[in-house]
């Protein structure tokens, strides 16, 4: 048990994993991802509301998800940060953090694309959509921060404490089109419920969503890769990797 | 101070407020510059957008909170400024009293210093926005709840910004994300009370940031500083 813990934290070893986990994540990943949107775009029915436009959710829901999650999996590592001092879930924080800004601006983008054919406006200050800002927000303090300090220790305890600190917008997000009566729809997936779609058109939107897990868990090993290689240059086997052969 | 501070933790924490405060007194011009400078922005919005009355009636408790809130943001960074740069915090680190009761003294003794006098300047800046006496009271009160919450949460901020040289742009690019909920809550509350609508609903939840604040945010500012210090 604990020596699998350490083995956790050791860069080397995770590195090792990450090389070969990835062409599954990305293979598995991108077909999943790419059959939910060629079928949710091209085959799905109309919506018998909003016609063609409700497509766009096949790319926004995957995106908005995914932005909530990348935050959640990041105040996850920054309680292993704080706690165990583990370097490589602050390795993980820091390349997740960009990833999860774009995922948002994503989220928020393809919400005004899809707002203007249906509430007539690219942005309105709806709850949900300002919650959502909020994060993009949450992001960017916590890549700015990390790019601030140079020890890397404090840098790794700071953003810990910084993500921990924005994690109250989360919940907000969640149930901010239930506390408010406001333009966003309410959730489209709940665990509890069944779907209110036709599975026509839920089935390759949660391809779409999971395909976007993988996807994501791809970038953040390929990520966290080039992130460990930064840091452990000076190390033998980073070297022997970088040089086989080499006079190191 | 010393001995005061070994003393137990009501006494330590009287000696920082009281330790602040004289420190702040000294230096008035520190005490005064936030205030200017909410009178200032809340000045520029009737020169910069419209004087009308029926304008300013309406956004007049927004145009109050926003520059409460930019001034208090002004005053953070002196928070711990001052005793990083001569050393006092490394001792207050040091004390046997845990340290997030000495932080949430140094957040009572911010407040008390900038949140407050904000409070009592802002009757006489909602008169000339032209709000009403009703809207000028429950103001009053969403500021009295509200600006603790930015002493203690800008306090996180401030902890985790010290020592690094933008740490004015950081700081505001850090917390003023967590502080539009306060916002959002404050300015809704005046304006339901301006419409007649009940607000002591809205009014609970404010006060339920200020104990969420007054119990979680002290913690947090207490492990940036140690992180802070740690740092040199």
């Amino acid at each position: 048990m604990w020596q699998i813990f350490h083995k956790l934290g050791s860069p080397k070893w995770f590195y090792d994993i990450a090389s070969r986990l990835m062409p599954w994540l990305l293979w598995a990943g991108a077909a999943l991802f790419l059959a939910g949107i060629v079928w949710g775009l091209a085959f799905a029915p109309q919506d018998y509301l909003q016609g063609n436009s409700y497509r766009i959710i096949f790319i926004h829901v995957p995106t908005a998800f995914l932005a909530q999650s990348v935050y959640l999996m990041m105040a996850a590592a920054a309680v292993v940060t704080l706690v165990w001092r583990m370097k490589l879930a602050d390795v993980f924080v820091k390349s997740a953090a960009p990833v999860g800004a774009v995922l948002t601006f994503l989220a928020l983008f393809t919400g005004a694309v899809w707002g203007k054919p249906t509430w007539g406006t690219w942005w309105i200050w709806d709850a949900r959509l300002t919650s959502m800002l909020i994060l993009l927000f949450l992001y960017f303090g916590a890549i700015a921060l990390g790019n601030a300090i140079s020890d890397e220790k404090s840098s790794a305890k700071a953003v810990a404490v910084l993500v921990l600190v924005g994690v109250v917008n989360i919940p907000i997000i969640k149930y901010s089109v239930e506390w408010w009566n406001t333009l966003h729809q309410p959730a489209t997936f709940k665990l509890t419920e069944k779907p209110t779609m036709p599975a026509e058109m839920w089935v390759p939107l949660l391809m779409a969503v999971l395909g976007l897990y993988l996807l994501f868990g791809w970038l953040a090993c390929l990520r966290m890769q080039t992130e460990i290689l930064v840091r452990e240059g000076r190390t033998r086997w980073v070297r022997n990797l970088v040089q086989p052969g080499g006079n190191a | 101070m010393s001995s005061e501070i070994s003393a137990g933790v009501p006494a330590a924490m009287k000696a920082v407020i009281l330790g602040d405060l004289r420190a702040w007194f000294r230096q008035p011009q520190d005490l005064l510059n936030p205030l200017l400078f909410f009178v200032l922005v809340v000045m520029l919005f009737p020169l910069g957008v419209s004087p009308e009355i029926g304008f300013l009636q309406q956004a007049g408790a927004g145009i109050l909170w926003v520059a409460a809130l930019l001034s208090v943001l002004l005053s953070l960074d002196h928070l711990f400024r001052h005793d990083f740069d001569n050393g006092t915090l490394e001792q207050l680190v040091l004390q046997p009293q845990p340290l997030f009761l000495l932080v949430l003294a140094k957040s009572l003794a911010h407040w008390l210093l900038t949140g407050l006098p904000l409070v009592l300047l802002t009757p006489l800046l909602a008169v000339m926005v032209h709000l009403d006496g009703n809207s000028i009271a429950i103001l009053c009160l969403t500021l009295l709840i509200g600006t603790p919450v930015l002493s203690l949460i800008g306090a996180i901020g401030a902890a985790l910004t010290l020592g690094l040289r933008s740490a004015g742009v950081l700081l505001s690019l850090m917390i003023i994300p967590l502080y539009i909920p306060v916002l959002i809550f404050g300015t809704g509350t005046v304006m339901a009370a301006s419409e007649g609508a009940p607000v002591s609903g809205q009014l609970a939840l404010m006060g339920a940031f200020l104990v969420l604040a007054l119990t979680l945010a002290p913690f947090a500012a207490a492990a940036a500083l140690r992180i802070s210090l740690s740092n040199g």
